[in-house]
């Protein structure tokens, strides 16, 4: 094959099936769209039970995760993903997807160094850039105080 | 529950899956980079005063979308940062995440004991 | 006697290939060469604690299986090759320890398969053994969990990804006895085209399979005319596209011939497949059920396979490396 690897990069590009973005996109709205709405009925569900809007909001969060891991623990999430793609991926379902997931997975090498230690391998990185662009505000914030 | 209060939470957590989807199928972005993505563009939208609005009309399609979990970041820490100062840099944000996290690591290891990947 | 033509390598009568096995799982029982298999694992599991030590189980019954069907006992068996995917190998390891067999573990990724079949045949045929058994295996769970994610993660799969084939295939080779032969061999380079997506791993190496095939029509006098199938290991789709048109442009033309072992073991349309199967266990499999069942039959009489492997780590591709491709290729003979 006389080709640089610049050019078998394009050729293959050429010759690679594309996802089929339009269809995907459309599943991901929709099912996307649609585990959102259930996160906003339990959320009016809360707040007519008299909660206020920060404990209902967290309330809402916890039973999202909870029926996340649910899904994950019945092998039903990854069918659905499937499907969805970012529908799925995004929602707060998806990060405890992909909690509940691995720790399935690594429950065969045992509780501590399985379970324990490789529950984060996927969702590891929301944490720590979550909380590392979050201090950086606060530290932005805090500094523009004194100014 | 009315739908007007449903229709919201549907556009808003519909149109911001639909764009993770683009950069899934058009860019070398792995799924994980594209939630961690999310997430830090939470804290900053929130952080500009962008993101208040999206969730005053979408509710939980702006809250259940993993930006929302920068949202809640960086409103935790702004809150804490007035009322401790310096500390609440550290403080703030993964005080107001607590109940989510511990909430995955529980059912998530209640997961793992009681069920088995399957395979498909 | 082995004659060297360029780097092709000439095996005379060749050492013949008396026995094989493939076993496959539930997903490989329902695909087109269902009808193949000698035994069918529905169970990921297999009724073990681990995928891996069910990998290992899958293995083991294909090796004895293999050598029972010759009437043959392992202890008549002077030599193994075994290989797989997973890390250092471990289940061809575990495998290997009840069968009481002088072990080769290889590694040569999707490629294994054909390498231990050359390896086997040329140390037979340079008279380092009698009875040599080669054998490869992949497990759809084990290699999803070590190359890419959790089982229950919800990920979505590209249309060029491919899908590991839960199986295994074992072939028991000897110096006299009936069957096809082994006629010729050439062993593969690493060839590095800077592809690195994990999804398409077909066009990462096909190039490879490009080198293998032409060295093996130029050096060995032998024209694609002269066979009645080629096939490639594990390229899917795409990736035999690319040879198809590569070797063409070379002047070289495959043409219907030229199959893949990836889009022949499973129905991509009906079984959510994509771009097609892979793993070690994809050309065992394929070669031990269907083809040789078929060259027993007479329908197939000269049949050329390029096992094609995608040589890296989950850690290589975190620090940024390419996929490196490489092909072994054998020739069965059944004439």
């Amino acid at each position: 094959m006389e080709m640089t690897k610049k050019q078998y990069k394009d050729y293959v590009k050429q010759v690679s099936p594309a996802s089929p973005l339009v269809a995907d996109m459309a599943r991901a709205f929709v099912s996307g769209g649609l585990i959102c709405t259930v996160g906003q009925v339990f959320s009016l569900l809360y707040r007519s039970m008299g909660l206020s809007q920060q404990t209902a909001g967290t309330l809402t969060s916890v039973t999202m995760i909870f029926l996340g891991a649910l899904l994950t623990a019945l092998n039903v999430y990854d069918d659905l993903a499937r499907f969805s793609g970012a529908g799925t991926v995004i929602p707060i379902t998806g990060f405890a997807n992909s909690v509940a997931s691995p720790a399935m997975e690594f429950r065969s090498e045992g509780l501590i160094l399985g379970v324990g230690a490789k529950m984060f391998t996927v969702a590891g990185p929301v944490l720590v850039y979550g909380i590392l662009s979050s201090a950086a505000y606060g530290l932005i914030l805090w500094i523009l105080q004194r100014m | 529950m009315f739908i007007e209060e449903l229709l919201p939470a549907f556009l808003t957590g519909g149109v911001i899956c639909a764009i993770a989807q683009v950069l899934i199928d058009k860019t070398a972005l792995t799924p994980a980079r594209i939630v961690v993505l999310f997430v830090v563009v939470g804290v900053v939208l929130t952080a500009l005063g962008l993101y208040q609005p999206l969730v005053d009309f979408g509710g939980a399609g702006a809250t259940v979308p993993i930006m929302g979990f920068g949202y809640l970041l960086a409103n935790g820490v702004k809150e804490a940062v007035i009322q401790d100062g310096l500390l609440g840099v550290l403080t703030g944000g993964a005080t107001a995440a607590a109940a989510g996290i511990s909430a995955a690591v529980v059912f998530g290891w209640l997961a793992s004991v009681t069920a088995r990947p399957k395979a498909k | 006697m082995i004659e060297k033509k360029g780097r092709a390598l000439l095996l005379g009568d060749g050492p013949v290939i008396t026995a094989s096995a493939a076993v496959g799982g539930k997903k490989e029982g329902e695909g087109p060469l269902g009808a193949s298999f000698d035994l069918i694992v529905k169970d990921p599991y297999a009724g073990e604690k681990t995928w891996e030590k069910a990998e290992c189980l899958l293995q083991k019954k294909a090796v004895t299986l293999a050598i029972n069907k010759a009437g043959r006992s392992p202890t008549e068996v002077e030599l193994l090759f075994s290989g797989d995917l997973i890390n250092q190998c471990t289940p061809s390891c575990y495998a290997a320890v009840g069968l009481g067999i002088p072990s080769v573990g290889l590694f040569g990724a999707c490629s294994t398969a054909a390498e231990g079949l050359a390896l086997a045949a040329l140390l037979l045929e340079a008279g380092a053994c009698d009875r040599a058994v080669s054998v490869t295996s992949s497990h759809f769970c084990t290699a999803e969990r070590q190359f890419r994610t959790p089982l229950a993660y919800g990920g979505q799969r590209a249309p060029t990804a491919q899908w590991t084939v839960t199986g295994s295939g074992a072939f028991l080779l000897e110096r006299q006895g009936s069957g096809p032969r082994v006629r010729g061999a050439l062993l593969g380079k690493p060839v590095d085209m800077g592809i690195s997506d994990v999804t398409n791993m077909g066009a990462a190496m096909a190039p490879a399979a490009c080198d293998t095939l032409a060295a093996f029509f130029r050096d060995s006098g032998k024209t694609p005319d002269d066979f009645d199938l080629i096939l490639t290991g594990d390229l899917g789709s795409v990736g035999h596209r690319i040879v198809q048109e590569q070797l063409g442009q070379e002047g070289i033309s495959l043409d219907d011939r030229y199959q893949d072992c990836g889009l022949l073991v499973y129905d991509s349309a009906r079984q959510d497949t994509h771009a097609g199967g892979s793993g070690c266990g994809c050309s065992a499999v394929v070669l031990a059920g269907h083809i040789l069942r078929e060259m027993a039959k007479g329908s197939l009489k000269n049949v050329l396979l390029a096992g094609t492997g995608a040589l890296m780590s989950p850690m290589s591709l975190q620090q940024g490396e390419s996929i490196v491709g490489i092909a072994h290729l054998v020739w069965i003979s059944a004439e």
